[in-house]
């Protein structure tokens, strides 16, 4: 817009403001308090037996030296465990429902009969509350009487039962492939509706000239929806990060498959540490700020526009 | 031949799709036909129709009113996440002012807390509402994770649509609420049809919040229902029952989806943008 | 008679604070069960206590998942909310909520004394008697009386033993044809499951209970490290490898498919595996588990769900009243004959209704009687943390890990977080 029409200009940010008023209020109501009092908390040392009673502790719960000991959060073994458990599981499950998602999303794309049902099938699994699929897989997943080995032994795969959920190694890829299934419903619909929004001119042009579809893909279709599957891909991410109750039904709190949000949920509520868990909590929020800052600067998210 | 290579192909990638998407669907049906012992075993095919698990599920809690909670619950969540986030997309994605990606980031970092780690904060805020036992109180905690969603990802749709429309529109002294309402709303079809179905889903399938903000059975959701579910003792996991409440709702989202997704393949198929 | 004084004022003084007339009946809430057959018996009882105090009951359903039920009651407690007046507590969690329950000994009578010991003791921190036992669990050892008799083996009395006849049948029913036949089957998952079956392995061996009465840490001695080292070898040979993540209706269908020898687990199981349509209806037995050989006790892990009143309870008195009525004889009675929970009072494994009901309760009175509590009490609200560690150890050992060493490292996890706490 030209310069020329400062008042113009603003007018409409003005009115932005006007129109941002109303979300901000209902977040701010809804989200600061909660989140300051977890920021709070993370520096006392209150406990679930007595709120009322605690004492400011600094730094304390993320990090301390006493007695030449390192305490604290980021020196807890298992949080470090949890770290590296979280950020496997982040980034294999997010890059497999982006790739499957986007494959999903093309397919649906295209008319055929049976469209409409296969979009509502593809809903079904993000569809079933997590609490019972995530038992309804660990059922199939049983080595003695679960599904999966039974139909993988049927088919001459395998040849004796595998314990899926038992064994370190798989259980992280049992957990993977179940949070795959679930969520990679999500990352097709956003870039379903993002091909939907792609201007049919854009391919008509590619066909014209005949290229191959797969370069058309990749220079036409995907810089077109990248916008929108970076901002899936992030909220992904932020899900991934935050994972917890596929792993806490699934496989229990294991050092194999312990993820920073079972450990901090286990702070704050089994072991009622609120100052402690307050403090994991926090760290998490961090660990996924860094995260999103450094995927934001890897994909360039244009986020103000400057394209335009 | 050159035609029924693709056909082919293109029919067996949805054959395998399908049974990836819906084979555990599929074993939730035959397992919920099933009773005692019976689900200790691999069955691919029901034996028999016995639906007494289907009948059970109404008679110890109120189901019906549950699965009317989640749909107010869900459907209020939605509506209100949509209309916020559409007229805040607006602001953010089609207005230039300083400030505006680090409000965007602002609004995520709300998502980046575990749910764990608000729960006591929302309870504190939600009694001060006076919306304790109430379906008041998940609509507001709920807007705590739809919110940011809905905002962020109609901000990029409504930013990436071409600035043509808008100026011939600002050009016939068009107000603000004038252009979101007659020119974007329209063109954004598919884009609210996916983030309303998706924020619905969430709503719907949420546990934590609606646990810890709800007592009475007459005021609980769908997934708090399914975790009442109980045997004939402590720890006996009445599998059966657990896996018909599953399917019983599931079976409305489905519907919902076909009804809806007509408006997935919307948006710009009309030529709105032609010229 | 002063205690029930003061009780008395303090239930009028509440009640006068509320603007209410003193007679006027009141209503307590009570979170007990979630659904079921555990919700109606719950319900059933208090509306007999409502209709003869003359005051309302609200039934408040709590999650069946019992670490979902312990979340809720934390965050209710902790708000110091007056919602629930009488909650359904887990054994172990009397003394993790000791600080907001009210001492219901005032109340009680001599009641308390017709109760198993043990389970009063597990409810009396510092003083103070935070809940009343309403049933008893415990684990047993199930095992199939046709495979033994088959095999004319004896149910074994020591672990060693109970290896060695899981090892022959095991080997010889695959020979017979059935391939997916395993010795035994336990709660093995990363879970509190797996602290009372371990719990009850190096008890039986005499490695003590983690914690002894005085609050040291005793567990890295040899005979719990024997007692881990024999689960530890049960992995892989008479225990399929899923069994790290076993809880207890998997290995339930591991049993109840008749693909087990023996089954550790809860008294729950008997009545199922004896099922219409169970294959191994009529063919299963119960023992008490296992002894740890010489110098070895029986031992059973106690289980089971009491009755506390919250400390914001605005009716503490008739909140206790109600808990009064449905811990007694007879309401326990009423319970053990319509969906056999065991009761926690001694007597009533004499009765001969009791007896007709469930004829099997005879075998589990010497399990309940010799049952061990897990180190709840002295550990208090720092118990979850003790256990978690505990089964984590226990976790890696079935896993494969050197039982001596990770019980060295379980030691020094247990005292740091003992120095931390001030037990």
């Amino acid at each position: 817009m030209a310069q020329a029409h400062t008042e113009a200009t603003r007018e409409r940010i003005r009115s932005a403001w006007i129109f941002l008023a109303p979300m901000l209020i209902v977040l701010a109501l809804v989200a600061a308090w909660p989140l300051a009092r977890t920021l709070h908390f993370s520096l006392t040392n209150a406990t679930l037996v007595d709120m009322n009673h605690y004492s400011l502790v600094g730094l304390d719960n993320y990090l301390a030296l006493d007695d030449g000991r390192w305490y604290g959060v980021l020196s807890d073994p298992e949080w470090l465990k949890a770290l590296g458990n979280t950020l496997v599981f982040a980034i294999t499950s997010v890059t497999l429902e982006t790739v499957l998602g986007v494959l999903i999303a093309l397919l649906l794309n295209m008319s055929f009969r049976g469209r409409g049902l296969m979009r509502a099938a593809l809903l079904v699994p993000w569809a079933i509350p997590t609490v019972v699929s995530a038992r309804m897989w660990s059922w199939m997943l049983n080595d003695q009487f679960g599904v999966i080995n039974d139909a993988l032994m049927k088919l001459g795969l395998i040849a004796a039962p595998v314990a899926w959920l038992a064994e370190p190694h798989l259980a992280m890829a049992s957990v993977v492939l179940v949070d795959v299934w679930k969520t990679t419903p999500f990352v097709a619909l956003l870039a379903l509706a993002a091909l939907q929004m792609v201007p049919r001119d854009c391919y008509e042009a590619a066909r014209v000239d005949g290229v191959h579809p797969v370069r058309v893909f990749f220079q036409v279709t995907l810089p077109l929806i990248r916008p929108a599957l970076a901002v899936a891909v992030i909220f992904r991410l932020l899900d991934a990060m935050r994972m917890f109750d596929l792993v806490y039904i699934m496989t229990g709190a294991t050092d194999a498959t312990l993820t920073l949000s079972v450990f901090a949920r286990r702070e704050l509520v089994d072991f009622q540490d609120v100052g402690y868990g307050s403090a994991a909590s926090t760290l998490l929020f961090f660990v996924i700020a860094l995260i999103t800052a450094l995927y934001v600067t890897a994909v360039r998210l244009d986020l103000d526009g400057k394209r335009r | 031949m050159k035609r029924l290579a693709p056909r082919i192909a293109l029919a067996l990638a949805c054959g395998v799709l399908l049974i990836f998407l819906l084979f555990p669907l599929y074993y939730a049906v035959v397992t919920s036909l099933k009773s005692g012992s019976e689900i200790f075993q691999a069955d691919y095919w029901p034996a028999r129709l016995d639906l007494g698990n289907y009948v059970a599920i109404w008679k110890e809690q109120p189901f019906a009113r549950n699965i009317l909670n989640s749909v107010v619950v869900s459907v209020t969540v939605v509506g209100i996440s949509l209309t916020l986030g559409v007229t805040a997309a607006f602001a953010l994605g089609r207005v230039r002012f300083a400030g505006r990606s680090a409000l965007l980031y602002t609004i995520l970092a709300v998502s980046m807390f575990p749910q764990v780690a608000v729960l006591s904060g929302l309870v504190e805020v939600i009694r001060v509402l006076g919306l304790y036992n109430n379906l008041g109180g998940l609509i507001v905690s709920y807007l705590i994770f739809t919110l940011p969603f809905t905002v962020w990802v109609l901000t990029t749709f409504m930013r990436d649509l071409p600035v043509e429309i808008e100026e011939a529109a600002i050009m016939d002294g068009a107000s603000p609420l004038v252009l979101v309402t007659r020119i974007f709303l329209p063109l954004l079809g598919p884009a609210l049809a996916a983030t309303g179905l998706l924020a619905f889903i969430a709503a719907w399938n949420e546990f934590l919040f609606a646990l810890t903000f709800t007592l009475s059975n007459e005021q609980r959701t769908v997934p708090v229902a399914i975790a009442l579910i109980t045997g004939a003792s402590e720890h006996e996991l009445p599998w059966g029952n657990i896996m018909a409440a599953s399917v019983i709702v599931t079976a409305p989202l489905v519907a919902l989806v076909l009804i809806f997704q007509r408006r997935l393949v919307a948006g710009l198929t009309a030529g709105a943008v032609k010229g | 008679m002063r205690a029930l004084l003061i009780c008395l004022l303090a239930a009028l003084a509440l009640l006068g604070a509320a603007g209410k007339a003193s007679a006027a009946p009141v209503r307590v809430a009570i979170a007990c069960g979630a659904l079921g057959m555990e919700l109606k018996l719950c319900a059933e009882g208090a509306d007999a206590w409502a209709r003869q105090t003359g005051n309302e009951v609200r039934i408040i359903s709590t999650p069946n998942s019992s670490t979902d039920r312990l979340a809720l009651y934390l965050q209710m407690l902790a708000s110091r909310t007056a919602d629930i007046d009488v909650l359904q507590i887990d054994v172990v969690w009397a003394g993790m909520l000791a600080s907001h329950l009210t001492d219901l000994r005032p109340y009680m009578g001599d009641t308390p004394a017709a109760h198993f010991p043990a389970l009063i003791r597990n409810d009396t921190v510092d003083g103070r008697l935070v809940a009343m036992p309403w049933w008893a669990d415990v684990g047993v050892l199930y095992y199939r009386k046709d495979l033994l008799a088959r095999h004319r083996l004896p149910p074994p009395k020591t672990w060693q033993e109970m290896t060695r006849t899981a090892q022959i049948i095991q080997a010889a029913e695959r020979a017979r044809g059935n391939s997916r036949m395993w010795g035994f089957v336990f709660q093995g998952r990363a879970y509190e499951g797996l602290t009372c079956n371990a719990l009850e392995w190096i008890d039986s061996f005499g490695g003590g209970t983690i914690v002894n009465a005085r609050g040291e840490i005793t567990v890295d001695n040899p005979r719990a490290i024997a007692a881990l080292a024999l689960a530890g070898s049960w992995v892989g040979d008479i225990a399929p490898r899923g069994v790290l993540n076993y809880d207890e209706e998997a290995a339930r269908g591991v049993f109840q498919t008749g693909n087990a020898v023996f089954m550790r687990n809860w008294p729950y199981a008997w009545a199922l595996a004896q099922g219409d349509d169970s294959p191994v209806r009529g063919k299963v037995g119960v023992v008490p588990l296992p002894s740890g050989g010489a110098g070895g006790k029986v031992s059973g892990t106690l289980g089971g769900w009491h009755l506390a009143v919250s400390r914001y309870s605005k009716h503490p008195a008739e909140a206790a009243s109600l808990v009064a009525y449905l811990t007694s004889a007879r309401e326990q009675k009423r319970r053990a004959i319509a969906a056999a929970y065991n009761p926690t009072i001694a007597a009533l494994y004499d009765d001969p209704e009791v007896d007709a009901a469930n004829p099997f309760f005879r075998d589990l009175l010497d399990s309940l009687e010799n049952a061990t509590a897990r180190p709840s009490r002295i550990a208090g609200p720092h118990y979850n943390r003790l256990s978690s560690d505990f089964w984590r150890a226990a976790h890696d050992v079935l896993g494969g890990q050197p039982a001596d060493r990770r019980v060295a490292r379980l030691e020094s996890d247990l005292d740091r977080l003992k120095h931390r706490a001030r037990w």
